[in-house]
């Protein structure tokens, strides 16, 4: 069985890297951290999209198997994640990434 | 007509990232950025990955966000009171941010002309991907399990309230 879709490969890389740089800029422009932590989530979406569609190409289910476990890793990251804000929320009454600088020299 | 659907969505996904990065408020970001993750959802139904459209569907859009969504609520985050950035940190976050881009569709974009051909359509059904789940990846799906629950446990302590101090 075979099917035919005419769209060129690298039209899904080009997609693909327009989502993570999007991600990276969302990451640069924002200081909200809810606002990062969701960049990231589409950073690794573009990644999962790229790894779908090669692994369709491929004839092969293992990069579908791949983005399985990069999903269940995603979302125990979101959580530990969110509840770390929600800790700094309560000390600090903020969640400006702006305000948290006492690490640096 | 599979292309009107792929550019379609890629237009959906890519505006709607946008709007991800550049809306005000937090609460219009997480919604745009679920239209996104459909968008997402469509392109899996295209190249036949049915299952990780599903699972990601229920697994981002269901959980994930509603996980967002409620932080969101719960902190009282859902006006827009973001302190501004500097202009010339904005304008650095945006040039560097294309500058990415630039390169990486500089590097990539010429890598793979041929269109996509699928093989064999029936990779992405469920039969398929559990097999090679519980054959070739048993270790690993063992192993996430415990990240699962270390996550959990995690989660439950670090927003734990102090009260015996």
């Amino acid at each position: 069985m075979e099917t035919l879709q005419a769209i060129p490969l690298n039209h899904y890389i080009l997609l693909s890297a327009a989502l993570f740089s999007i991600g990276v800029m969302g990451v640069l422009l924002r200081r909200n951290a809810i606002i990062i932590f969701m960049c990231i989530e589409l950073m690794l979406n573009a990644v999962n999209l790229l790894m779908v569609a090669f692994s369709a190409h491929h004839g092969d289910g293992k990069g579908q198997v791949f983005v399985f476990f990069i999903m269940a890793v995603a979302a125990a990251e979101v959580a530990v994640g969110l509840s770390i804000l929600i800790m700094i929320h309560r000390n600090t009454n903020t969640t400006d990434i702006g305000f948290l600088n006492k690490l640096k020299f | 007509m599979t292309h009107y659907v792929f550019y379609f969505l890629s237009f959906l996904a890519i505006l709607s990232g946008l709007m991800v990065v550049f809306s005000k408020n937090p609460i219009h970001s997480v919604l745009y950025l679920v239209i996104t993750f459909f968008a997402i959802a469509g392109h899996y139904i295209l190249l036949n990955a049915q299952f990780l459209a599903v699972v990601h569907i229920v697994v981002y859009a269901g959980a994930i966000m509603v996980l967002f969504l409620y932080v969101l609520m719960l902190l009282n985050l859902n006006v827009s009171a973001e302190p501004v950035k500097k202009t010339w940190v904005k304008v650095a976050g945006v040039i560097s941010g294309g500058m990415l881009l630039l390169t990486l569709v500089a590097t990539f974009g010429k890598a793979e002309t041929q269109p996509l051909i699928q093989k064999d359509a029936t990779i992405g059904v469920t039969a398929n991907l559990g097999k090679i789940l519980f054959n070739e990846f048993a270790l690993p799906f063992e192993i996430s399990s415990v990240l699962l629950l270390g996550a959990m446990v995690g989660a439950i302590m670090l927003s734990k309230k102090e009260v015996n101090k």
